[in-house]
């Protein structure tokens, strides 16, 4: 008896097996809250940055160009493709029911509500977000985020707010754009190709579209806008406080595929949740 | 633990007072500095020398407000930086520049951009005043002809020259140097401190020169003050670290000091009055 309950009683290393996980896990939980305040102090200031002058227009300018118009290309392939598949895939699928009429209406409505916006941030995510990120990223690790603030420059009002702004006007323009040149796609695939009657793809598009779905997409396209640029800037500039992202370029290389993952996990995330509540 | 010297210290604009300094956490909690004490002069040159992770450019952050010490009062001026708030702590940094070690020029920014920069973004002079000035200081620093390069087009010592003209840019009065010469050959280095030299006269600044470059940099200093395993020396000279009697200063300087360490009376070092 004795010796069966010596048994059951947690030894030594048990128990510090025990007192490690939990210790570990504290110290995670700790670093995830520490992680997440610096991000909020973070945004609060970059928001802050567009109250306070002098005011970086043509930052502004160069970022818009950056972030809006060097995306048009990658934007107009994905929108492109995404219409010319879902035109295709909704023909199949109402081909079976004989209501080929409403495939206008099935892909403008998936594009601007759901395609349109996620795709399109997913896209800048990949394309402008990351660049950011390792822009910052770089500009931290070489002391130039420091001498900023040596000059008395505040660092979120000069690096982060154009950038912001940028993303806060481009992002929904892309989106607009991926929604046009996505029906456009829907069109080629269902009506030239498939032979659906073109007068009832525009009329349904026109019937089932409300200005409350396109409010619902361009809601979500400034709210991708904005996470994709918080959380892309965000993990550049605090690439080294970031546990274990390591050291000089690699610690850059790391951090900026975790931002781009994060950032298209966020978008996805976003996307349920306004969906859930706005729709 | 060291008092505040005082020896040569009638007006100080600087003073650190017991402060302490660590990384890390735990068992890997490594103490930097401990309960230091010392001043610096205004309008003179205070070299901050020590070997590697002995706390130089703790030091220099300490100063500007970048770090937050874990006791004790860093003071600019009778201010103590750490209560400062972030508001505060920017107004306090306009009375500073600082060259970084690697200059930290903003690269997708031209040299003239580079220069132009704190007056474009902390003044409100006209583009026609700033240009006149930023072209006044890069002729004076001998970079005439080079604002349109960008800082990946540039030599290890005009990056230094291109940090050191935007430091200067708004006149300040105590300019931070964090090893200012570290890769640069040897005559460079000299052109480096013979810069430094006559701009100080020019502009009368505090100099605070954070460098490994032992003796070389004990010529320009007003005084040194030597880093070691958490703990601070001030010595008016370089002679002073010569004589001094402690092992570990004599240790130092013979491991960097070499030729003077062997034959002090060469360099006029013989004096009694250094023996302390």
């Amino acid at each position: 008896m004795h010796t069966v309950s010596a048994e059951k009683k947690p030894g030594p290393s048990a128990l510090s097996g025990i007192a490690g996980l939990l210790i570990s896990l504290g110290d995670g939980f700790l670093y995830l809250l520490t992680d997440l305040g610096r991000m909020g102090i973070f945004l609060l200031a970059t928001v802050a940055g567009l109250f306070r002058r002098p005011f970086r227009f043509r930052e502004l300018l160069k970022q818009l160009r950056f972030i809006g118009g060097g995306s048009l290309a990658v934007i107009f392939f994905t929108a492109l493709s995404s219409g010319m598949v879902l035109g295709l895939q909704g023909y199949y699928s109402l081909h079976k029911f004989g209501a080929e009429g409403m495939l206008g209406s099935a892909v403008s409505l998936t594009l601007i509500m759901e395609l349109g916006p996620v795709l399109t941030a997913l896209m800048v995510t990949g394309r402008a977000g990351s660049a950011m990120c390792a822009e910052l990223g770089i500009m931290r690790i070489s002391e130039q985020i420091d001498a900023l603030e040596c000059m008395a420059i505040d660092p979120f009002r000069f690096l982060i707010t154009p950038k912001l702004l940028a993303a806060l006007i481009s992002v929904p323009l892309l989106t607009a754009f991926f929604d046009v040149v996505g029906i456009f796609g829907g069109y080629l695939a269902g009506v030239k190709l498939m032979g659906v009657n073109a007068g009832s793809f525009f009329s349904g598009m026109q019937q089932s579209v409300t200005n409350h779905d396109l409010r619902l997409g361009v809601i979500k396209s400034i709210v991708f806008g904005l996470l994709l640029v918080w959380i892309c800037t965000g993990r550049g500039y605090f690439v080294q406080q970031i546990r274990g992202a390591g050291f000089g370029a690699e610690s850059v290389s790391r951090v900026t595929t975790q931002a781009v993952v994060l950032s298209s996990i966020a978008v996805l995330v976003f996307d349920y949740l306004l969906t859930a509540v706005l729709l | 633990m060291t008092e505040p010297t005082g020896n040569t210290i009638d007006d100080p604009v600087v003073v650190f007072d017991q402060v302490s300094k660590s990384f890390g956490e735990g068992l890997r909690k490594h103490r930097v500095l401990d309960r230091i004490s010392f001043s610096i002069p205004r309008g003179l040159t205070t070299v901050i020398a020590g070997g590697s992770g002995q706390g130089k450019s703790v030091t220099l952050k300490l100063i500007l407000g970048l770090l937050t010490p874990d006791s004790g009062r860093v003071l600019v001026d009778g201010i103590n930086v750490p209560s400062l708030s972030r508001r505060e702590l920017r107004r306090l940094r306009t009375r500073f520049g600082v060259l970084f070690q690697g200059a930290a020029l903003f690269d997708s920014l031209s040299v003239f951009e580079n220069v132009a920069l704190p007056l474009r973004e902390r003044t409100r002079l006209d583009e026609a005043a700033i240009r006149e000035k930023v072209e006044d200081t890069l002729e004076k620093l001998e970079l005439a002809g080079h604002g349109d390069k960008y800082p990946a087009q540039l030599s290890g010592g005009m990056k230094k020259r291109v940090g050191l003209a935007r430091a200067l840019q708004l006149e300040p009065e105590i300019v931070l140097f964090d090893e200012p010469t570290t890769g640069l050959d040897p005559v460079m280095t000299q052109e480096i401190y013979s810069l430094f030299s006559r701009m100080q006269k020019r502009l009368g600044y505090t100099a605070v020169i954070v460098s490994h470059d032992i003796p070389g940099v004990f010529d320009l200093a007003d005084q040194i003050i030597l880093l070691n395993k958490g703990e601070v020396d001030v010595f008016r000279d370089r002679c002073e670290i010569v004589h001094s009697q402690k092992p570990y200063i004599r240790e130092f300087a013979e491991m960097t000091m070499g030729a003077l360490f062997a034959h002090p009376d060469k360099e006029n070092c013989a004096d009694e009055k250094h023996a302390s």
